[in-house]
């Protein structure tokens, strides 16, 4: 099963560039979903076969990443009658490109850092930074709250990709809680945006500027 | 022990949650504050404390802030039910209970020897944080909530990969990649230099965002200013000192791993530049609460600054961590009484607090005072140890620079702190608040521990964090 490593990362990879280009929340969220698929397959693979503890975080995690948190999401798009991202702080293309060259620069530094036997050549940690970073772009440079959840969930992905590497060694219960912690803080999100959108008619968060110096 | 000083506030927010009545359920706030003050003064009295084999123990580090966050706890809990009376408008089901789930994970968190555990305790009171934010369920509020948990959430991320980055670290040297502090803080000079450096920066990074250190600080003065004076009182009191105390377990997992001098120097100059930050933002600041929010930035700089410059300043830097909790519930509860009465944040409209809440006023007032850094109290004693420290032990500039932000910050918070406080109060009243016992006692009581520590620290408090300084430094 370790073969399929590398395959489902690069196939990750591709969707955070996916993620970057496309202007259509819905998409987005699928995006996003099919992130949480791709994690749980990869769970599978990196644990080898099928045990108790990989079976129960790849439930969790199809669970939470595609089902329960994109079923949120889009509620909330619905709610608020949006369909795009417009006018993000930096264009799409841009945004494409500095995806790009993050990726290239993770794979750079991963090379930097000392690995263990077992995963020398694999690419769970470049594959783990570049998600991460791809995450932070979607924080940083657009202006829909739901844009902003998914470059969180986007940021906790790579996290999640990173922990693949300590699999023997993270407690069950640890994983586990820190999945629930997720699934909370999207929950709160949600909440969030849903007052955003009464109060302000609209979830741009460009509009959430009374607040500064 | 240690498991009840978790499970307790747990069942009382459980018991919270399912009270139907609104005029009682603010009172198992206090009855729970005392409750936990009660177990931490016998987990205290014991050498020994720990739980689920050893995943749970209170070490020298954590019965200090332990110590802390149970008696502000304490005292906010006595102060809760007086102002949520004066809040009836709005339902408390869901305030009261996220207090005691803060309560709880902040008890968890200082607990926690797995680090693993730790962050799951640290996301959940950013968590449990949000509802508390938003009590107030305005516009501004509802931004201040968005951005804190936002940042505070990819904050607490950053330090979940640096978690992880320090788990591989141990895994690379062939120790099964445990994340138990102990066995980290042991095995730390084998594990891989390049792996601990980067997960040091990224912890840094992370727990330095809740903790609100500059650069990372941009979520407080918007939570802090829209926050009830409790909630902010305890996130600037409580929180932080747990993130501080994060911040500390894996700094000593850095030096013991050969990492002291850079982790020293990074903290040195974020400390110092969380100083000037909160100066600069300070000088013109028209809003009393989002000032206190930078105050609570330049006082975290001084804990980590203090941490830096090492030996004697950890001691410093401990004790200030006692005397900033307490001082800033002097602060925030006296800013909440002032805000109540006036229906104002802006030193435009409010003027005369020191007539028309004599009590709140001149609290407030001598808080200034303490916060500050002034002679007789207690901050006084902690700021001058480090500066003491900077001066003997090679760091003549940074202590200079040090007194130099104290200076400017004395002179902008004094700016806003006498507006309000002095002149004549304006003639309408626009919701006829007073003092009264149940809103002043509280902040009378945590001002009376100011004072106190200012001019004699107890034996059993010196111990507490001198012990500490010595678990932080590896001699104990």
């Amino acid at each position: 099963m370790q073969v399929a490593v590398d395959p489902l990362l690069v196939v990750l990879l591709l969707v955070n560039f996916f993620l970057l280009g496309t202007s259509r929340l819905r998409a987005l969220i699928s995006g996003s979903a099919s992130q949480g698929a791709l994690l749980a397959l990869l769970v599978l693979s990196v644990h080898g076969g099928i045990t108790l503890q990989a079976a129960l975080i790849a439930l969790a995690t199809i669970a939470l990443k595609t089902i329960v948190i994109p079923a949120m999401l889009t509620r909330a798009l619905r709610d608020a009658a949006i369909h795009r991202e417009i006018e993000p702080v930096i264009g799409f293309v841009p945004s494409l490109l500095l995806g790009g060259l993050g990726t290239g620069l993770s794979l750079v530094f991963a090379r930097t850092l000392p690995l263990a036997p077992e995963h020398a050549g694999s690419l769970l940690v470049p594959a783990s930074l570049a998600t991460a970073f791809t995450g932070f772009l979607l924080l940083a440079t657009r202006r829909k709250a739901i844009t902003q959840v998914v470059g969180y969930l986007a940021l906790e992905n790579g996290v999640f990709v990173m922990g693949l590497t300590l699999v023997e060694a993270m407690p069950l219960f640890v994983e586990i809680g820190v999945l629930l912690d997720l699934v909370v803080a999207i929950f709160v999100m949600g909440i969030i945006i849903e007052h955003i959108s009464r109060e302000f008619s609209s979830i741009d968060t460009t509009r959430l500027s009374s607040l500064k110096e | 022990m240690a498991l009840a000083l978790v499970l307790v506030p747990l069942a009382f927010a459980a018991a919270a949650a399912a009270m139907p009545s609104q005029k009682w359920r603010p009172w198992l706030l206090p009855a729970c504050g005392t409750v936990h003050l009660a177990l931490t003064i016998l987990a205290l009295g014991r050498p020994d404390v720990a739980a689920i084999g050893g995943w749970l123990k209170l070490d020298d580090l954590g019965r200090l802030v332990l110590a802390v966050v149970s008696v502000l706890f304490f005292a906010c809990s006595l102060y809760a039910p007086s102002y949520l009376a004066l809040r009836t408008e709005r339902s408390n089901r869901v305030f009261v209970p996220c207090l005691l789930v803060f309560l709880a994970m902040t008890s968890l968190i200082v607990e926690s020897q797995h680090l693993g555990l730790m962050w799951v305790a640290i996301e959940a009171t950013t968590l449990a944080c949000a509802p508390l934010l938003h009590f107030n369920h305005h516009a501004r509020s509802i931004e201040a909530t968005w951005k804190y948990l936002l940042i505070g959430s990819v904050g607490v991320a950053l330090a979940l990969l640096g978690t992880f980055f320090l788990a591989y670290a141990a895994l690379r040297a062939g120790l099964g990649s445990s994340l138990f502090f102990a066995d980290l803080v042991r095995e730390a000079p084998r594990l891989s230099r390049p792996w601990l450096h980067a997960a040091f920066v990224l912890l840094f990074v992370g727990y330095g965002t809740k903790m609100g250190l500059a650069p990372m600080h941009t979520w407080k003065p918007d939570a802090y200013g829209e926050a009830p004076g409790i909630v902010g009182t305890l996130l600037a009191g409580a929180l932080t000192s747990c993130a501080f105390l994060a911040l500390l377990r894996f700094f000593q997992i850095a030096a013991a791993g050969g990492e002291a001098e850079f982790a020293r120097q990074l903290m040195i100059g974020i400390g110092l530049f969380s100083m000037a930050v909160a100066g600069v933002f300070m000088a013109r600041q028209r809003d009393y609460k989002r000032m206190l929010a930078y105050s609570s930035v330049e006082h975290m700089g001084i804990l980590v600054l203090g941490i830096g410059i090492g030996g004697l300043g950890v001691f410093g830097s401990l004790l200030h961590l006692v005397n900033n909790a307490v001082t800033k519930g002097v602060m925030f509860l006296s800013a909440g009484n002032i805000h109540r009465a006036y229906g104002s944040k802006s030193t435009e409209d409010v003027r005369g607090a020191l007539r028309r809440l004599p009590f709140s006023g001149a609290l407030f007032l001598a808080g200034f005072f303490a916060v500050t850094g002034s002679p007789p109290f207690a901050p006084f004693l902690s700021e001058f140890t480090i500066v003491r420290a900077a001066m003997t032990q090679g760091h003549a500039v940074v202590g200079a620079l040090f007194l130099l932000m104290l200076a400017i910050v004395f002179i902008g918070m004094g700016g806003a702190v006498l507006a309000v406080v002095q002149g004549e109060p304006p003639e309408h009243e626009p919701e006829g608040f007073r003092d009264r016992l149940g809103t002043v006692a509280p902040i009378a009581l945590l001002m009376a521990i100011v004072v106190l520590l200012g001019v004699y620290v107890p034996p059993s408090v010196g111990a507490l964090v001198s012990n500490a300084a010595a678990f932080v430094e590896g001699r104990r």
